[in-house]
């Protein structure tokens, strides 16, 4: 189907497909089988100018827009959601700073995040805070010119790789949701280390680990915008980086999709192809169909986003809950399509379906996105 | 340093195709590609530039529809592209070839270093390299599949041989041509291929180079290509299906016989 996209939109999209098709996609079983981090991948991203695609130009980005971002998201979700999560967490931990941070911070890291010499990460989630954002234990004191961070982040994707934590401390628990604060902190700071890389389901290319501060001191200069505004630089951060997920959701589909089709195609039994019975032709069809109207939800966000509505949560909860609830349906039956070989580590499916299970859990829960609609829906029809 | 990168637009075809009246290739309908080896031949000379500064040119001789092969060579980091076209051009073999482009190179201003291909997909010849250095008296290598070092006055280079390889060292002129171990094709950037859409491409006809018409195209080709077609297939052929572990094994069992 015709995406109608413009010719600068189209150039983005030819150069992701060609690092998925000739980077991504040949290395991804290996990648994942050692559990590497894709380094090279992303490096190959960088020189394509793909990295800094949505830091502004005067920061060494390219401008782009949200929907420009989702157009490499989807290509690179393609190939491998763990290549993708490295990449859009690099993103995402760079958000707050495009959003808050002060002309002098983002002189500082921009450049570098958008040239991938550095990479960035974003710490929000802890042991005791998941969709409970607000239940964060990490604090941060104010010692003289320095903050003093203590606490520990979980599952913090690109931990041990990146050079660039943006992490969210508290530094006021008797204000709750105003108590908290987005910091920088930096590879190498004295009280900051990561923990080992964690084993996981699937996305096993992508580094996940804690972040642990003890008496962790970082300049005062390091705060990103005003002292309380941590959540609020959240919420705007999080509705900004959802349809990026949705977009790898959407690739992973149609890389399932694409798989199933071709062999049910090729693969005979009863004497002729398997695409020829009506019981496989009727799920690849629903797959097709879902990953479709997945994009089009998706790539209608995205515009809605970069519009600047006023309010933009509902489309960005929306297109992910959607899109990555059908990536998961849309892999499983991938699976099932390639039935005894679909099981097999040789054939693409099974890591589709490791893969595709995070998508439905990160960047809040579908739960928690299906919250954000229902209380949306519940303001909206206030007015 | 001033850097001469020659690339051809080759058919991606399994079938090659040739127009039985003129005896040359029949490039309409046919996709068309940047030659592959001219690919590594790109990233060798920007990857240079890269390290020692300077400028690449692209340099192609072909119909007018190579000048997008001229802009994937600027989308790749090419700062400029040259495309050598003229109807008088057609048939012609390398030896015409070589005497086209080193006109060319000649009317650009010369090159410190020109970087070829080894050999095109649909010529296979790997013929014009040599032939280009030769036509304009410059040194060259073929075969290089690594630069050990270069800077402004000197390039080592290690040249692939059948039982190990060669390390040469020249200084400047130099023409050598790339073998695919030599690196991997950097993918364009989205500036680079904003720049291509961009770029102004110059055009040089035959008059422009100043080309002795019997030099050039058929009439300047002393070989001539009477037919080209892909093998026809002889004997027994086999699909080998099952895993890859089950059709080595398959694969071995019908090797082995041959093999006494």
């Amino acid at each position: 189907m015709d995406r109608f996209l413009t010719e600068e939109q189209q150039m983005i999209v030819d150069i992701a497909r060609q690092i998925t098709d000739e980077l991504i996609i040949p290395n991804r079983a290996e990648l994942d089988e050692n559990h590497q981090f894709p380094r090279e991948i992303l490096n190959a991203i960088a020189q394509a100018d793909l990295m800094g695609l949505t830091i502004p130009e005067e920061y060494g980005g390219f401008g782009g827009s949200l929907f420009d971002s989702i157009l490499a998201l989807e290509e690179f979700g393609r190939g491998c959601i763990a290549v993708g999560t490295a990449f859009a967490a690099s993103g995402l931990g760079v958000l707050p700073l495009i959003v808050g941070g002060s002309d002098e911070q983002k002189q500082k890291y921009l450049p570098a995040v958008a040239s991938g010499e550095k990479f960035a990460a974003f710490g929000l989630t802890e042991a005791n805070a998941g969709s409970d954002a607000s239940g964060i234990q990490t604090t941060a004191v104010l010692d003289g010119d320095e903050w003093v961070l203590n606490g520990t982040k979980q599952w913090i994707t690109n931990g041990g790789e990146a050079q660039i934590y943006l992490v969210v401390a508290m530094t006021d628990k008797s204000r709750g949701p105003r108590g908290a604060s987005i910091f920088i902190v930096e590879e190498g700071d004295p009280g900051f280390s990561c923990g080992p890389k964690e084993k996981k389901m699937g996305i096993c290319a992508s580094s996940t680990t804690e972040l642990i501060f003890k008496d962790c001191r970082i300049p005062q200069e390091r705060m990103v915008g005003r002292k309380g505004t941590g959540f609020i630089t959240v919420m705007k951060t999080l509705d900004s980086s959802r349809p990026g997920i949705a977009a790898l959701a959407v690739g992973l589909a149609q890389g399932a999709v694409d798989t199933a089709v071709t062999y049910a195609k090729q693969r005979e039994q009863f004497g002729r192809p398997i695409i020829g019975f009506q019981a496989v032709q009727h799920m690849l069809a629903d797959m097709a169909t879902e990953t479709e109207a997945a994009r089009a939800l998706t790539y209608t966000a995205a515009r809605h986003i970069d519009a600047h509505p006023k309010d933009m949560s509902k489309a960005s909860s929306m297109c992910k809950v959607y899109a990555t609830d059908v990536a998961m349906r849309v892999a499983t039956d991938a699976v099932q399509v390639l039935g005894g070989y679909g099981y097999m580590c040789e054939y693409p499916a099974e890591k589709m379906m490791r893969d595709a299970k995070i998508l439905q859990i990160y960047e809040g829960t579908n739960q928690v996105q299906r919250n954000v609609i229902g209380q949306e829906l519940n303001k909206e029809y206030n007015r | 340093m001033k850097i001469v990168v020659c690339i051809k637009q080759v058919p991606d075809a399994k079938d090659v195709k040739l127009d039985p009246e003129t005896n040359t290739l029949a490039r309409e309908g046919v996709e068309s590609i940047m030659n592959p080896y001219d690919q590594h031949a790109l990233e060798t000379a920007v990857t240079i530039k890269e390290a020692v500064g300077g400028t690449v040119t692209a340099v192609s001789m072909g119909p007018p529809q190579a000048e997008a092969v001229l802009r994937q060579a600027i989308s790749c980091g090419a700062d400029a592209g040259v495309l050598v076209s003229d109807r008088s051009f057609a048939g012609a073999d390398t030896w015409a070839t070589s005497y086209t482009l080193a006109k060319a190179v000649e009317k650009s201003g010369g090159a410190d270093l020109i970087i070829c291909g080894k050999q095109a997909i649909d010529g296979d010849t790997a013929q014009v390299g040599p032939g280009l250095a030769m036509r304009l008296d410059i040194p060259f290598a073929t075969c290089i599949q690594k630069i050990r070092s270069v800077d402004a006055s000197t390039i080592v280079l290690e040249r692939m041989m059948d039982d190990g390889y060669d390390v040469l060292q020249s200084g400047y002129p130099l023409l050598f041509t790339v073998v695919k171990d030599i690196n991997q094709p950097r993918v364009p950037s989205l500036k680079g291929k904003m720049k291509a859409k961009k770029a102004r491409i110059t055009v040089l006809s035959a008059a422009d180079i100043g080309a002795d018409p019997g030099c050039i195209g058929l009439p300047g080709s002393p070989t001539q290509v009477v037919k080209v077609f892909p093998p026809e297939p002889r004997g027994e052929r086999a699909m080998l299906t099952g895993t890859v572990e089950e059709q080595v094994e398959q694969l071995v069992d019908k090797i082995k016989p041959y093999l006494v």
